[in-house]
This record gives structure tokens, C-alpha cells and sequence, in this order.
């Protein structure tokens, strides 16, 4: 997810007093608000969690943005930028809930960009044709609103809000992808195959999204209890199969998996695994893209000091102005 | 900073909705004026279009993430002006080109944009100073449009004025606090300042579609503009401590089609989709 | 001279509200620019007629564990809601 594999900060000794109280106010569904007691390990694994779905969301825009300027129509120009730019707004709203948990977004920039902190894998593959930006909205956005829309309920009270008004603001994403995805396979024959292309290399790292199988992992048992996970990793990716192929196949297109097929018992799909080596390796930084989005930042961030700090200067300024005017009013 | 524009001013569209039709009648009795008329409008429509190209190129790209949302809200305005104004260029032509075949299927020397806008974004300061110098003709040349004697022109300029009145007021303040910051901020917007300046004198330089347009009331001559901008721009660059420039040399052309080098590449990566696949929809 | 903006709440009232809400966060160099910056952050879908900005730090807050004493003493004063109040049917409008 754009959160993946967060580590939690489970601890092996017995809970405090305080601690069981906690938890007791989590299992009653009250939310926790900023400076309200919570555990350290609460505090700081949700730093970790909102700061990575944060980070994912800008730099998120990138892969996007990439094709803004070569949109096909003026209509689709329009489009695409209202959504790049809402992905800049919900990094805000993110990086914001973060810091009541007593972080700052500076701080939080400089973890992403000597990477430290991680953001989704999905980022770091290309965007190579039109039908990408359908793909992504599609899949991408459609693998991230199972993710998003349970996370409204999260325990901590500023990261609820944000989810609630990102899943408002991302109603139209994943539908203008699919869109876009309708128009390329009912196109030209060059269309279909871009479509078929964009499929085909997107299926599985948007399947990679969610992350690696943690049935059996400590950090998401105690990221449950603490409800800042919702759901097991598992769970959505089957979610997330079960929707999207019925959609793949009205677009025509075929989902790049010899080993899909329905499973009547179950009641969903079976499907093979992700390239889990691949998804481990984009993880360290060897994706095709990651030097290019983590460049793309850090040059943005320091390329924009001056412009910060001549509002910042002129601030100051304008403060010392008012103050000795007022004084001279005395 | 000057006493900018109540953007509570009621909607001149209402006002101006008695006049429907206006721009058929005028073409029925002066036909001879479809030419310029069109063309005035491609000026308009490709000067907006280009400039809210540019700016999207720093979608992802900003100073900071507010800056990155509000640069992206002028471009949408602007991309959305370029719809109104390339759509009735289009059905003033009569050849039923769409306001998407006038923007993806014409070449660098059928454009007419100003050359300032073509011009490569550079860093955030020249961004801004370009936005600025453009904010402030803009508001002006919209604000006499309201009056036009085509009531689709003065429709399209009553919508967009109320969206460059903030525009205006958003540039001309950054402009104020950048010139007014750092040693840093000053020198660079000095610096945007003096390498924009030449390319603003076109904006106020007419010929003779201009003339022609502004004969039969459509949109005033833009030699009319020259006195409130200059007086406009230059309370603005008081306040940010800037000079401005003595250079009195305009480069000319982009409202003919003589454009600087840059727009063919601007042309290039815009249109890729509608020049590789001829026909296709999207 | 690497300073953070400082960070402000927003607080929006729309079309139909009569109050103004709490709607999130942003920076800004000053409560001008927060202004500015909140009309393009949180009015991109017609939230709002009207903005107010607040710097964080000049918020104060209840503590959580004020709660009890601060709220609950108003749940035994039911004399304070219309309900209370038995008034005949006979007697129209009050």
C-alpha cells in the first residue's frame, strides 16, 4: 500500500497500567487526539506510517506529472493536473496529521531524501505511454482507495480526518482512469495495444502494493490492535483481484496472469503471487526509477530554499514594520 | 502594493445576457472582419493555452507544496480560458475546428501567443515576475473586454476576470515579498525582472488586426493598456524594491507568428499524442 | 538559515454554514500568505465563502484529562433544554 511494510514497535513485557487504559479506549472506538497520552510506540509508528503514505503521495505526482504536458486534449490536460495537484494536497493533509504527532514536515522531507523513510514501490516503475495514466488512475488509485476507505476509521483522530477528506477528493481518480483505459481499448488498434501494454506491466507491482503476506507478523498484529492497520495485507490484495478483473475484462483486456481463475469455494480469485524479489529489490532503491523520483525532489526542495526563505525574510520584516509603527502611533 | 480589484463585483455576465447572438449579427453585416476577429481570438486563446502549459510544468515540482497547489490552480484557470476562447475562435472560423484542433493540430508559425509566455519557466522567481507582468495586462485587457461589443467576449472576459483578479493579487504579492526578502530573492527577481522586461512591450503594441477589432468595439487597442499597466506594474515594483528596467526595446512577433525557438519544443511535447496517432480519440 | 514556515489551522464557513470549521493545516511565512495558501489548498471544490487562519502555537486547548471535571457537571443540568419544560398543547408557539 502506500504505507507498506511499516514497522511497528511491539513491545515483549507486560502493559502498564496506563497502556491497558489506552487500549481500552481503542476497543470502546474512541479516538485518540494529539497530546492526549499515548504509547511511544503508538506515537511512533505512526509517524513511520502517516510520514510513508505521505511521502507516497508526492512523490507519487511525479509519474503523472510526467505526461501533464503531453496530454492528448485540453479536456484531459485540465484533468490530469487536478489530480496531480490534489495528490500534492493530500501529501499536505498527510504530512499535517503527522505533525501533531510532534514531528515536522521539514524533518520529515530530510528522512525522505537522504531515504530514510520509504514511500510505495509503485512510484518507482515508468510511465511510458498514455495508457499508463489510465493504468495508474485504474489500478493504482483503485489498489490505494482499499487501503484508504478503512483507514477513515483509524484510531488516531488527525489521520482519520485526512483519510476522510482524501477518499472525498479521490472519488473521481481511480473513475477518470478507468476512463481513460475505456477510451484506449474501444481506440485504434495502437490504442488497444498501449492499453494491453500499460495492463501488463502495472498488474503485478499494483498487486505489490499491498504489501508481503504478514498473517503472521508481529508489527501488523499490533498496528490491528492499535487499528492503524484495518486490514490484513491479504485480505485487500483479494479484494483488490476480485474488482478489478471483472473490470479488465469488460475493457477487453487481459490480465497478465496464465494462473488466474475463479474459485467458486472461496468466492473470489485465485491468482499467482507477485515477483517478491522485485518488489524487495525497488524497496533498497534499485527500481527502474528511484534516482530519477528521489532526484526529482531533492532538487525541487533545494532548488525552492531561496524562495522559502525570501517569504520568510520578508515576513520578519513586514512584523518589525508593524511593530515599530505601532509604537510611534503611541 | 496597489489597491487591487473588489472581487465581489456582481457577475457582468448577467448583466451582459440581454445581448445573445451579438457576434453573428456583427459578422452577417461586417463579414470582412472574420479574418482579424479570429485571429484576435487565437491571440487571446493561444497566449492562455501556452502559459497554463508552462505553469503545469511545475506540477511536482514547487517550492513548497502550497506553492506547487496554488501554481497549479492558475494553470487549470488558465487551460480553462483557452476551452472558451479556442472554442469561439473555432465557431467564428466556420471551418468546424474544435478548440482541441486549433491547440494540438496547428504548427509554431499559425500560433499567435505573446512570446513572454513561451518562454521557459526558469527558476520560481522568473515564474512569478513573468506570472506577474502577464497578471496585471491580463486583469486590464479583461476588464475592458467586459465591455466588448460581443457579448461572447464579454461573457468569456466576466468569468475570467473574477479568476486573474486573484491571480493578479497572488503574483503581485509574491512579487512584493520576494524583491522585499533576501539579498538572494532580490537579486533574482531583479534578474527575472530585467530579462522579461523586453518581451512585455508587445502586449501593448497593435497592428492591424487590432486596429480592426477594436474599430467594431470588440477589445480595445492595446496601446489603450500601456498607461494603467505601466502605472500598476510599477507601484507593485516600488514596493518590492526593485528597478525597473530602462530598456525601452520590445521583442515583437509572437502575436503574428514569429515566435522565439522555444515554442516549437513546447508544440512538440504538447501535441505528440495527436501528431502520432492522426485521428485517434482520447 | 534554514526556518521552517510556521503552521497554521484553517478554519472554513461555507456557502450554507453558519460556522466557520476546522478543516485542517497548512504553512505560511505569515497569516497573509496562509490566507492565500488556504484559498488554493482547501477551496479547490467551492468549500468556502469565508476563511480564518490561526497560528498553531497560539492555540490553547483543554487537556484530555480535564474531560470529566470540565464536561460532565452540564449532564445534571437538564433544567438548561426546552424539553424540561411541560407546557400544555393549548399553548401554541413557545
Amino acid at each position: 500500500m502506500y504505507a507498506q511494510m511499516v514497522k511497528s514497535e511491539p513491545t515483549d513485557r507486560d502493559p502498564t497500567p496506563e497502556e491497558q487504559a489506552f487500549q481500552a479506549r481503542i476497543d470502546a472506538g474512541e479516538k485518540i487526539e494529539p497530546k492526549e497520552w499515548m504509547p511511544e510506540g503508538y506515537r511512533k509508528t505512526l509517524v513511520r506510517q502517516i510520514g510513508q503514505h505521505a511521502h507516497s503521495e508526492i512523490v507519487g505526482q511525479l509519474p503523472e506529472g510526467n505526461w501533464i504536458t503531453r496530454a492528448p486534449t485540453l479536456e484531459r490536460k485540465a484533468i490530469l493536473l487536478a489530480k496531480v495537484q490534489d495528490e500534492a494536497g493530500h501529501g499536505l493533509y498527510l504530512y499535517s496529521a503527522a505533525e501533531t504527532l510532534g514531528i515536522s514536515r521539514d524533518e520529515m522531507f530530510e528522512q525522505l531524501h537522504s531515504g530514510k523513510a520509504k514511500y510505495s514501490s509503485i512510484f518507482n516503475y515508468p510511465t511510458l505511454t498514455w495508457a499508463d495514466i489510465g493504468a495508474i488512475g485504474w489500478l493504482v488509485d483503485g489498489a490505494a482507495i482499499m487501503n484508504q476507505v478503512p483507514l477513515q476509521r483509524t484510531s488516531y483522530g488527525p489521520y482519520a480526518r485526512a483519510m476522510v477528506r482524501i477518499c472525498k477528493e479521490e472519488s473521481f481518480h481511480q473513475r477518470q482512469g478507468y476512463h481513460i483505459m475505456m477510451k484506449m481499448a474501444r481506440g485504434t488498434d495502437a490504442q488497444r495495444e498501449m492499453a494491453q501494454d500499460a495492463l501488463n506491466r502495472f498488474w503485478f507491482p499494483s498487486l505489490m502494493m499491498f504489501g508481503p503476506s504478514d498473517k503472521d507478523s508481529v508489527h501488523s498484529k499490533q498496528s490491528m490492535a492499535w487499528k492503524i492497520k484495518i486490514n490484513t495485507n491479504d485480505e485487500l490484495r483479494q479484494r483488490f483481484v476480485n474488482e478489478t478483473v471483472p473490470q479488465a475484462e469488460f475493457l477487453g483486456l487481459t490480465v497478465p496472469d496464465p494462473d488466474l481463475a475463479w474459485n467458486e469455494e472461496k468466492g473470489g480469485y485465485d491468482f499467482s503471487e507477485p515477483d517478491w524479489d522485485e518488489f524487495y529489490e525497488v524497496l533498497k532503491g534499485n527500481g527502474p526509477c528511484n534516482r530519477e523520483r528521489l532526484g526529482a525532489r531533492v532538487t525541487a526542495w533545494e532548488d525552492g530554499a531561496w524562495f522559502r526563505e525570501g517569504l520568510t525574510a520578508y515576513a520578519e520584516k513586514a512584523a518589525t514594520r508593524r511593530a515599530a509603527s505601532a509604537t510611534a502611533a503611541e | 502594493m496597489p489597491s487591487l480589484p473588489d472581487m465581489a463585483t456582481p457577475n457582468v455576465t448577467e448583466l451582459a445576457a440581454g445581448r445573445r447572438g451579438a457576434s453573428r449579427d456583427m459578422l452577417a453585416e461586417v463579414p470582412d472582419l472574420k479574418p482579424a476577429f479570429f485571429e484576435w481570438l487565437c491571440r487571446m486563446g493561444d497566449t492562455t493555452l501556452i502559459l497554463g502549459h508552462r505553469l503545469s510544468e511545475w506540477c511536482g515540482h514547487g517550492p513548497a507544496l502550497e506553492e506547487d497547489i496554488a501554481i497549479a490552480n492558475t494553470a487549470l484557470d488558465l487551460i480553462g480560458h483557452t476551452q472558451m476562447w479556442l472554442n469561439l475562435a473555432g465557431e467564428v472560423e466556420g471551418q468546424g475546428r474544435s478548440a482541441d484542433d486549433l491547440a494540438y493540430l496547428r504548427d509554431a508559425m499559425h500560433f499567435r501567443n505573446a512570446l513572454l509566455v513561451e518562454l521557459p519557466n526558469g527558476d520560481i522567481g522568473r515564474t512569478l515576475m513573468r506570472q506577474f507582468l502577464f497578471d496585471a495586462w491580463h486583469h486590464e485587457m479583461l476588464g475592458r473586454l467586459e465591455g466588448s461589443a460581443v457579448t461572447e467576449v464579454a461573457e468569456i472576459a466576466a468569468k475570467a476576470k473574477k479568476e486573474v483578479a486573484y491571480h493578479l493579487d497572488r503574483s503581485s504579492d509574491l512579487v512584493v515579498r520576494l524583491g522585499d526578502g533576501t539579498e538572494e530573492s532580490h537579486a533574482r527577481m531583479q534578474d527575472a525582472l530585467d530579462i522579461l522586461w523586453p518581451y512585455t512591450g508587445e502586449f501593448c503594441t497593435g497592428d492591424a488586426v487590432d486596429a480592426a477589432v477594436a474599430k467594431a468595439g470588440i477589445a480595445p487597442r492595446p496601446e489603450d493598456l500601456r498607461a494603467p499597466w505601466l502605472a500598476f506594474v510599477g507601484e507593485v515594483l516600488e514596493e518590492a524594491t526593485l528597478d525597473m528596467p530602462q530598456n525601452g526595446h520590445a521583442q515583437k512577433g509572437g502575436r503574428q507568428g514569429r515566435h522565439t525557438e522555444h515554442l516549437g519544443y513546447l508544440l512538440a511535447e504538447m501535441q505528440f499524442l495527436q501528431r502520432a496517432y492522426p485521428g485517434a480519440e482520447w | 538559515m534554514r526556518k521552517e514556515w510556521p503552521l497554521w489551522e484553517v478554519f472554513i464557513r461555507s456557502a450554507h454554514g453558519l460556522n466557520h470549521r476546522h478543516v485542517g493545516s497548512l504553512h505560511a511565512s505569515d497569516a497573509e500568505t496562509a490566507i492565500r495558501n488556504a484559498r488554493d489548498v482547501y477551496t479547490r471544490r467551492k468549500e468556502g465563502v469565508s476563511i480564518w487562519v490561526v497560528k498553531s502555537a497560539d492555540i490553547t486547548a483543554t487537556a484530555p484529562s480535564e474531560k470529566g471535571p470540565l464536561f460532565d457537571p452540564a449532564e445534571d443540568k437538564v433544567y438548561r433544554h426546552p424539553t424540561f419544560y411541560d407546557i400544555p398543547d393549548d399553548v401554541e408557539h413557545m
